[in-house]
């Protein structure tokens, strides 16, 4: 059981971060808090794709003087690597969305700064 | 031209593309320029895109890989699946394709007035061109990725036009709770491509196809992309984002939005019918679709007869709309398995379904349109605060009379044309699901008939009496989606042959998809 734990650490971790995530988005109401929110959950998932592509005992598919082993396809490190670019950039712009509020509306309260419902 | 269609499909993102990091170069040099650049090049698209869909109704599935010696290599010697980016065009691609290429020129003609008077117009076609040729990715793709870095393109750029306008708080607040809802369904659209990864080392949808095996995590991840794909669509749990976004953004830009969650819908059947297939249990997993579908009709029409901003209104009945379409899609979902039940009435209810989906972008699209040319000239989206503007504004109310009506479902418009092809297919089915469905065609035309009224007749009120009607480039966009759907309305039997059939028979039909990407490999 223990050895099972720790030798899934990382897939336990990124279950953790997705749930502390998920936590913040649903019950924080501040702006700011919520684009945390965002980045821890797809901070987990990152941590999932590059658990999931790690091969004991692998080598990069770097081919000029390659020691030897088996290679790893590294297409799950591209993925996280897009992913993270994109995070960014989504970031960015939800930070500087929620400047615009603020200034709007003088508040990052999501009760206090929503003008519209129903 | 054999060599302009056989790269086609490349060429329909790889333009838009283009122009959108050049419009900012020649904007700096002349605004006209700039506007008939971008103009003439959705055109060439539109023409492209015409062009791919006769040569993929003609001669089946069209595939181009990308880096490959020749474009229809899917699979490199040496390898047993597809490791290159694939774009896989079948039936439903080029039919999502024409919708997308539809709206985003009338859109771009209708935004040459309509934004005239605002700054940063250069960014705007920037970003205006990014969402289209993230459209055009999500739904051109074979690549389960790919499919995910569209999306986020589509997301990106169309939170940032939702929040355009910044001297608006409420446009703000649009653009970031799109952009929220947008980033969490991404995630976990990127997690569920991750278990499926982690089981079969493939993310082409084909090579996936033939190699799923249906495990516990499987049904996972489906069950992860439909929330997450349901949620960009505006499905009922998670359809709040639609009225606070579709209702601030800048009108042209709502058409683009009505067009994203589109694509959405098109990923999930691409998923529901090609990923998983006839194999899977679908009974069950239609009549999920179902249920999402008979909650959006019935909130989002209860919804749009107490609103009193129009464009809000327009909004939730795009929500009704969409359970529509649900429904048919669910429809046949569930009888996918069963061939003479998918004979007798399933086709015909993903008929009805596919062709909602290009009057909705239609109907809808003109809607909004004159929801905006009402608040260019007037300033407000208050029903209250409107009255006798039919007086001055003659073309705008009667674009409005005739989206209203084609929305409704009443003949002889595109509404009519689809609904009716969705109720007696799904009569077959549930006979309840049709009643619900004419009950709420019913309600939503009280509800257009209400906002009619009080935008448009009655006296002239005093302080509009010097309004004039819009600008010509925004009467001719708003001509081009009506005059659409009055031959929609007149001939559904030539459309339905020419464009929806192909679509429901290359969705149903998953075997040709797969031997697309994996050859004759038994």
């Amino acid at each position: 059981m223990t050895e099972t734990l720790i030798g899934n650490f990382p897939l336990v971790a990124a279950v953790v971060l997705t749930g502390i995530g998920l936590y913040i988005l649903i019950f924080r109401r501040n702006l700011i808090k919520i684009v945390m929110g965002i980045t821890i959950l797809s901070s987990s998932v990152n941590l999932f794709l590059v658990t999931l592509g790690y091969r004991e005992g692998g080598i990069a598919p770097i081919y000029t003087d390659a020691p030897e082993g088996p290679m790893v396809l590294p297409v799950v490190q591209a993925l996280t690597l897009t992913n993270i670019v994109i995070a960014v950039a989504t970031s960015a712009l939800i930070l500087s969305l929620v400047i615009r509020i603020y200034r709007h509306t003088g508040s990052l309260d999501s009760k206090k700064s929503r003008r519209m419902k129903g | 031209m054999a060599t302009l269609i056989e790269h086609s499909s490349i060429l329909i993102i790889a333009v838009p593309l283009l122009i959108a990091f050049l419009t900012p170069l020649i904007g700096m040099a002349s605004k006209k320029a700039r506007n008939s650049v971008v103009v003439v090049g959705l055109a060439f698209v539109a023409f492209l895109v015409f062009a791919l869909a006769r040569d993929v109704i003609l001669n089946g599935i069209h595939i181009y890989t990308l880096g490959a010696t020749s474009p229809s290599l899917a699979i490199p010697e040496g390898t047993m699946v597809p490791v290159r980016i694939i774009l896989e065009v079948d039936g439903v691609s080029v039919f999502m394709g024409i919708i997308v290429a539809i709206v985003s020129l009338v859109a771009v003609i209708y935004s040459l007035s309509a934004m005239k008077g605002e700054t940063g117009q250069n960014r705007f076609y920037t970003l205006l061109l990014l969402m289209v040729a993230g459209t055009f990715g999500m739904v051109f793709t074979g690549d389960l990725f790919n499919l995910f870095v569209f999306l986020e393109i589509t997301s990106i750029s169309g939170a940032a036009l939702i929040a355009f306008r910044t001297k608006f708080a409420d446009s703000q607040e649009g653009g970031f709770k799109y952009i929220v809802v947008s980033a969490i369904a991404s995630l976990m659209v990127l997690f569920a491509i991750s278990l499926l990864y982690s089981q079969y080392n493939l993310l082409n949808i084909g090579a996936l196809a033939a190699a799923m095996q249906y495990t516990m995590l499987d049904r996972i991840a489906l069950v992860i992309l439909i929330a997450a794909f349901a949620m960009k669509l505006g499905g009922v749990p998670m359809h709040m984002w639609i009225s606070d976004t579709y209702s601030v953004a800048p009108v042209s830009i709502t058409v683009l939005l009505i067009t994203a969650s589109q694509a959405s819908m098109y990923a999930l059947m691409r998923i529901c019918f090609i990923l998983y297939g006839v194999t899977l249990d679908l009974a069950v997993v239609g009549w999920i679709v179902i249920a999402i579908g008979i909650l959006g009709m019935f909130i989002g029409v209860t919804m749009a007869v107490r609103q009193t901003d129009i464009t809000r209104l327009i909004a939730y009945n795009c929500v009704c709309e969409a359970g529509f379409m649900l429904i048919g899609l669910g429809v046949g979902l569930a009888v996918l398995g069963d061939r003479t039940d998918l004979g007798t009435f399933g086709t015909t209810a993903i008929n009805g379904a596919i062709f909602h989906m290009i009057n909705h972008a239609l109907f809808e699209g003109l809607l909004f349109l004159v929801a905006g040319a009402i608040f260019y000239r007037i300033g407000t989206r208050d029903l209250n605060q409107m009255g006798g503007l039919g007086h001055t504004m003659k073309f705008t109310a009667g674009f409005f009379l005739l989206g209203a009506l084609a929305s409704s479902g009443l003949p002889p418009f595109n509404g009519f044309a689809s609904k009716i092809l969705i109720y007696e297919s799904v009569y077959q089915f549930n006979p309840i699901l049709t009643i619900i469905g004419i009950l709420v065609s019913i309600i939503t035309l009280a509800v257009f008939v209400k906002a009619f009224f009080s935008a448009f007749t009655g006296a002239l009120l005093p302080k509009y009496e010097d309004i004039k009607e819009v600008p010509k480039t925004m009467i001719a966009a708003m001509t081009i989606f009506a005059v659409i759907i009055i031959i929609f309305g007149l001939f559904p039997g030539l459309i339905l042959d020419w464009i929806v059939r192909p679509a429901t028979d290359a969705l149903v039909d998953q075997a040709s998809y797969i031997n697309a990407i994996m050859g004759a490999i038994p």
